[in-house]
């Protein structure tokens, strides 16, 4: 029952090492990745690194706590104790403000401006799937290159799938450099129209059926203004995909004691393994520990037959606490199996655990209380 | 599940004449499992339903335990005291190949549109597309007759329709208004044609007094928060809210005198410790101080969940609960639940 088997994952050996530029939040949705980004960069801060936090979806009253009123895609100062040797910067990813920013920063102001107002890349930059992702790899980007900090923690988006934020950028690129859309936005008659056949008439006549002539025109628009800008977006992707595997960044999946998170953790660290990417742990969220002392070596069978003989003496509370306890023992030992089993699967991942609390995490202190679990981790039964 | 009035519980009131039931609710507060209940509870008695997930996740089959489902209507669960719960996973590319065959008797077009990738790619651009497609292939199992094995309106209407109710795994709380106002969603497309008038009929379905949206959630306050924001934006669309169904509920294990004082100061030690002494158990001053601690912050969660569930009656639609089950879900778990359902009144 103990957790001797999984080494730990020691969070301030990561933090304090100048070498770490980056660290990577990651895993399934609401595990826990933007409360445990803002709680290792307001640590690491606290400890001497110069840190800058990219949040993607904090909580409202989170967000309002790392002074954080809206989204702006800046960097701004989170106030510290004066006992901080560090300091800590947060912002919010804005995808399409960060769009915006690379159209701007690449096109000359009248085709920018061309790109800007085609309703397609208004879609593209609001509400396609893997734009999110793609504009937190371009932030992660740029910040890396501003040379401005010394530690970069990101938070991942909210996605389906932790393998989404390797995934969606690389697959938005295929897709925008892809032949279909090469083909659509080709003008009637132009080579490749005829090289393609007749079939291909009766496809794009099929798809305008269906989407519409506009929509077409909309898009041949902004693929012929956007790539004489650019060239190509899969390049452009993979390009941030490769800072991902350089030394100095980290990536720090987090999980919840559940089947499905567990599963989904597992998954990534595979992919992170498969494609040379550094994982320095996992971080367990919101488990159970037992309290040290008696209760720790009070089993759930023995409390419950200590329960059922106090509920026929009609002594109701001691039975009520022991019933309680068994229920939180085998809480305790499913979450000890799960562990094991991951950590027995991908010989001996690190792993930091921090407790459930009994409320929202959402203000500084409430960071830096999941934070110090984080480092103390390991102590839990 | 009845017409606009509150009524407090037992919602007996549950059985409805809806034939279109739109399970939504936080992710991961138990959508499809219950979903699947009700679907299940819905054909008690001899009755015939679909139950349609659209996420293209295969929670279904994950809830089941099959392999992966195919595009396809399969009987697969029967319901108590005769019925059958058919299951459809639904993905858009192929509600988008059959819709092309069914609308323009374009087979061989669509195979060729799938090879090339145009039938992704169609969805992709237009993300409003893939939504109109899978409501637009809830509502016309909603409206398949007996006998018409393809279009909705082939068969003369005077046939009995071909499922008495179909249930959907619908997507989130957080996406449910923008995934069921398919008119706006298909408002950048083309202005008229196929798709259009698709969407005009699915919304007219989507609108009618048949269709409900029930609402999935835990006793916490995110969820409740995300029932609360649902039910508004739903409403909002004109669009008529069902139940609320409060799933894995816990019962408190302390009576209410027990609770106030837990929860307060901490439970009577004395109490505790002698009690520990009786039944045997060592250390028992040293074990009860630490059980104290474990017996109040379930009095304060059990306080917490008191605070959410009056949140949630002050919504004015029907509560139907659902109990945690110890060791998940799985086939003679939902059968459970779905008696639960009809426990408290849910029916066709
Ligand atoms: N250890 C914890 N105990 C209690 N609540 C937590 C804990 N960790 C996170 N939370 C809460 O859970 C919710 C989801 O966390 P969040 O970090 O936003 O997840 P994600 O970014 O993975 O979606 C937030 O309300 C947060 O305050
Ligand atoms: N009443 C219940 N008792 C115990 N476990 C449940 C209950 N309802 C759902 N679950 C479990 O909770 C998890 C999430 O349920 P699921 O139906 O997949 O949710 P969603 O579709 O909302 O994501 C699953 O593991 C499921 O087995
Ligand atoms: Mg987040
Ligand atoms: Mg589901």
């Amino acid at each position: 029952m103990t957790s001797r088997a999984s080494e730990r994952l020691d969070v301030d050996a990561l933090v304090d090492d100048p070498r770490t530029r980056i660290i990577v939040c990651c895993g399934a949705g609401g595990v826990g990745k933007t409360t445990t980004a803002a709680a290792l960069g307001l640590r690491a801060a606290e400890r001497g690194r110069h840190t800058v936090v990219i949040t993607v979806d904090p909580a409202r009253r989170l967000a309002q706590s790392l002074g954080l009123a809206s989204l702006d895609d800046t960097p701004r100062p989170v106030p510290l104790p004066e006992e901080a040797t560090g300091s800590m910067h947060a912002m919010m990813l804005d995808m399409k403000r960060t769009f915006d920013e690379v159209v701007r920063e690449h096109a000359d102001p009248e085709r920018a401006r061309q790109i800007l107002a085609n309703p397609f890349y208004q879609t593209l930059s609001t509400s396609f799937s893997g734009t999110q992702e793609y504009m937190a790899m371009e932030k992660l980007g740029q910040l890396r290159q501003s040379g401005d900090w010394d530690l970069i923690v990101v938070d991942t988006p909210p996605s389906r799938s932790a393998l989404d934020f390797l995934d969606a950028p690389k697959r938005l690129g295929r897709f925008l450099d892809g032949r279909l859309i090469r083909f659509l936005s080709a003008p009637a008659g132009t080579g490749a129209f005829r090289l393609l056949g007749a079939g291909f008439n009766l496809v794009a006549s099929t798809i305008g059926r269906i989407v519409g002539a506009q929509f077409l025109n909309d898009l041949r628009a902004f693929v012929s203004a956007f790539e004489t800008v650019f060239g190509g977006f899969q390049e452009r992707a993979e390009r941030t995909y490769r800072l991902l595997q350089a030394p100095g960044t980290a990536f720090v999946v987090v999980a919840v004691p559940e089947t499905d998170a567990m599963r989904e953790a597992s998954y990534f660290i595979e992919r992170l393994a498969t494609d040379a990417m550094p994982l320095a742990g996992l971080v367990i969220n919101r488990t159970h520990p037992l309290p040290e002392g008696p209760a720790a070596r009070l089993d759930a069978d023995r409390a419950t037959s200590a329960a059922e003989f106090l509920e026929q003496a009609g002594s109701s509370l001691p039975a009520a606490a022991l019933r309680l306890h068994a229920d939180r023992v085998r809480v305790r030992e499913r979450e000890n199996r799960l562990r094991e089993a991951l950590v027995s699967a991908h010989g001996g991942v690190r792993v930091a655990e921090v407790a459930a609390l009994p409320e929202d995490v959402y203000d500084l202190p409430g960071l830096r209380g999941i934070g110090e679990s984080l480092a103390f981790a390991d102590r839990g039964r | 599940m009845s017409e606009g009035e509150h009524r407090p519980q037992p919602p007996g009131g549950a059985s409805t004449k809806a034939r279109l039931h739109i399970v939504t609710g936080k992710g991961g507060t138990g959508k499809t499992t219950v979903a699947a209940a009700l679907a299940q509870a819905l054909a008690s008695g001899g009755g015939r339903v679909l139950l349609v997930e659209v996420e293209g996740r295969q929670g279904l089959a994950t809830l089941l335990g099959v392999p992966p489902l195919p595009y396809e209507e399969r009987e697969m669960i029967s319901a108590p005291g005769g019925g059958t719960v058919c299951v459809l996973a639904a993905d858009a590319e192929s509600a988008l190949l059959e819709y092309l065959e069914m609308f323009y008797g374009m087979r061989r077009a669509g195979q060729a549109l799938n090879r090339l990738g145009a039938v992704d790619f169609a969805t992709t651009i237009a993300p409003g597309l893939r939504d109109v497609l899978l409501t637009g292939k809830a509502t016309e199992a909603v409206r398949r007759r007996r006998g018409a094995r393809r279009r909705a309106s082939d068969a003369p209407s005077t046939e009995p329709f071909h499922y008495d109710a179909v249930v959907m795994d619908a997507p989130p709380t957080g996406r449910i208004a923008q995934f069921l106002n398919v008119n706006s969603e298909v408002a950048g497309l083309a202005r008229a044609g196929p798709i259009r008038n698709h969407a005009d009929r699915v919304m007219e379905v989507i609108r009618s007094g048949g269709t409900r949206v029930h609402f999935v959630s835990v006793l916490e306050e995110m969820p409740a928060q995300e029932t609360r924001d649902g039910i508004a934006e739903i409403s909002a669309l004109g669009i008529r809210v069902g139940v609320v169904l409060v799933n894995m509920v816990r019962p408190p294990l302390l009576d209410e005198p027990g609770l106030v004082a837990a929860a307060d100061g901490g439970p009577d030690l004395h109490a505790l410790s002698a009690g520990l002494k009786e039944a045997g158990l060592d250390d028992p001053e040293e074990l009860a101080a630490a059980l104290a601690g474990e017996v109040r912050a379930h009095a304060l969660r059990v306080r917490l969940e008191r605070r959410v569930r009056i949140g949630l009656e002050d919504l004015g639609r029907p509560l139907l609960e659902l109990p945690l089950l110890e060791g998940g879900v799985d086939r003679a778990a939902l059968d459970l639940l779905a008696r639960r359902l009809i426990d408290q009144g849910v029916r066709r």
